[in-house]
């Protein structure tokens, strides 16, 4: 492996390290707090799902990086200036359409993303996205079901779902950004070129939105940054939370 | 009817006739009952019951149930903290796992033919109640570890115990909990030990989280056999299988070497072993504290069953949702067929 390849792998295996534990984490957050009792379990699958990948890719970055570091150095040692997570993962919780709505355009992102990493030549990443693409499979028929339900539900249901695609969308489309270090993996077949992805995702998720008898927004806003750094202000406090007991306690195990 | 049988019928006798005859048959029902828990038979949801039996079982499983479903929140506290990735992932297992068990026997209670909803109500308005140590608040992160080892392990005795109860679906629930709870006391006991293992700060942390948790644990087998109120009758119907005390006394004899190998101090100053009795010797119990928290003056009785209820109320959006877009597939899925 080049030196150049070598660095935009470790980068890369960073970024979706963060997009999969800031996924997680935000995901986590509904322990105890579903609507009922078989929620609370179905969210604490998927977060543990989530937490699981970003272990493997944070895992492979450290393995890259070779100085040292762990899979909690990447998670608890770095602030949000140097997390490469996307925006839409780090949004708030919300109420429950919210955080469907985010899950399914996450999902939808994962069943058009992962079978293309699949193909990638680097064998970890190939291997990782093997594992996550069974687990989105469950994913995606839970957030779509759910879309479909709060959708095509009472009148508030509908509302706030409505309210949550509206709110979410302008988030979705950095998800098909591609910057120099993507587009030389995908040049050199290891990372995905995402900016290829971005119509079948729209033709899946507007499917779903229709048939949940939501409308799909118009592209009039779009905010971007997560790739480079520049986030909302929740990812802040979110890792303020998640890293206070580790950066508390330097250099100590768990 | 001829005019015998209406002579017959009138006859004073007649009416105690049958009474006797209900008394037989409940008799019946009744030996047969008390055969099948002599012979160490299950008593399965469609067999013959007596009606305290069944109420008795209903408020402790439901009891049961409420504990693993309150349990979340304690440690669902510290799922966003979880210092490491693998103790977060392991604390979401367990957690999730919790909420398995939860599922488990509000099942298993809804065969002795009460409905979830109205068990959820009954916890909700304070009629039902939940294990007491999920009054206590977690504070840090060593509490998780001292939940999973000091709490899942008195749990576990119990529970241990209770695989050998004569209610069939119960007895079945619990076995199949057991195999989760000692992973759960294994990942606590773990989380501990690295914690008294780690720099000064982390094993003080530790004995901090001993100290708060070993006594309230002690207490969750309840009150001394001679002032429990319910256990007579729950020994004698096998529902419970071994006293509070002699349950209490195997918790406290297998905690001594685990408190000793974690190289912290043990919170009973009292303790000591006794030759005789092949068991270790305690201090007493603060049983103040124990009914002060029942009652509600433990740090967070409020605050947890406020959780459940704002939880549950937030949801109703959602449950009406589920339930009008069944409607609507239905009534088109009546009109395609039509």
């Amino acid at each position: 492996m080049s030196d150049a390849i070598k660095q935009a792998t470790l980068e890369y295996a960073t970024r979706l390290g963060d997009d999969s534990v800031v996924l997680g984490h935000r995901i986590s957050e509904w322990v105890s707090y579903g609507p009922f009792l078989e929620e609370d379990i179905a969210y604490g699958n998927v977060a543990l799902d989530y937490i699981g990948r970003a272990r493997m890719y944070y895992t492979y970055a450290a393995e890259l990086a070779d100085d040292g570091r762990t899979e909690d150095d990447f998670a608890y040692m770095r602030s949000d200036r140097d997390y490469r997570n996307l925006l839409l993962m780090e949004m708030p919780r919300g109420d429950f359409a919210y955080s469907q709505v985010r899950q399914l355009f996450a999902d939808v992102y994962a069943t058009v993303m992962l079978p293309e990493l699949l193909k990638s030549k680097d064998e970890t990443l190939a291997a990782i996205a093997a594992k996550a693409i069974k687990e989105t499979k469950y994913h995606l028929r839970r957030s779509r079901d759910w879309v479909l339900r709060l959708g095509d539900g009472t009148e508030e249901s509908h509302k706030r779902t409505q309210k949550a695609v509206d709110q979410l969308w302008g988030y979705t489309h950095e998800l098909f950004d591609m910057d120099e270090t993507e587009q030389l993996l995908a040049d050199n077949g290891i990372g995905v070129d995402v900016s290829k992805l971005r119509d079948a995702w729209h033709a899946m998720v507007s499917s779903i939105l229709t048939e949940a008898t939501i409308t799909v927004p118009e592209d009039s806003w779009a905010v971007r940054g997560g790739r480079t750094g520049y986030h909302t202000e929740n990812l802040g406090h979110m890792l303020t939370e998640m890293q206070i007991v580790h950066r508390s306690h330097p250099g100590c195990q768990w | 009817m001829n005019e015998s049988t209406q002579a017959f019928r009138e006859h004073p006798e007649f009416a105690s006739l049958k009474i006797v005859e209900a008394i037989t048959m409940t008799i019946s029902q009744e030996e047969n009952f008390m055969r099948k828990i002599e012979n160490e038979e299950k008593i399965e949801p469609k067999d013959w019951m007596p009606e305290g039996y069944r109420k008795n079982l209903i408020r402790q499983m439901s009891q049961h149930a409420h504990s693993e479903v309150i349990g979340m929140q304690p440690e669902g506290n510290w799922i966003t903290r979880a210092p490491s990735l693998r103790r977060k992932a392991v604390l979401l297992s367990k957690v999730q796992d919790e909420a398995g068990h939860g599922l488990y026997l509000y099942s298993a209670t809804e065969t002795l033919g009460i409905s979830r909803a109205e068990l959820i109500e009954a916890l909700q308005t304070g009629e039902a109640k939940y294990a007491s140590i999920f009054n206590y608040p977690t504070l840090t992160w060593g509490d998780v570890g001292a939940i999973g080892w000091l709490v899942d392990g008195a749990a576990i005795c119990n529970q241990v115990s209770l695989q050998r109860t004569s209610y069939g679906p119960y007895s079945r629930g619990m076995i199949r909990i057991c195999k989760e709870e000692s992973f759960h006391q294994r990942q606590g006991y773990e989380a501990l030990l690295a914690l008294a293992k780690g720099s000064p700060e982390q094993k003080q942390m530790a004995q901090d989280s001993l100290d708060r948790f070993y006594w309230p644990a002690l207490m969750m087998f309840g009150p001394h056999d001679s002032e429990s109120a319910h256990s007579a009758k729950s020994m004698e119907w096998k529902i419970k299988r071994e006293t509070n005390d002699d349950l209490r006394q195997k918790f406290i004899d297998q905690t001594v070497p685990q408190i000793e190998v974690l190289g912290l101090e043990h919170p009973d100053k009292e303790i000591k072993w006794n030759e005789e009795r092949g068991h270790y010797d305690s201090g007493e119990i603060d049983w103040e504290e124990f009914y002060n928290v029942i009652n509600g003056n433990g740090h967070c009785n409020r605050q947890r069953v406020e959780h459940h209820i704002d939880a549950h109320e937030e949801g109703t959006w959602v449950r009406d949702a589920i339930t009008a877009y069944n409607v609507k597939k239905n009534a088109k899925k009546a009109q395609n067929a039509a």
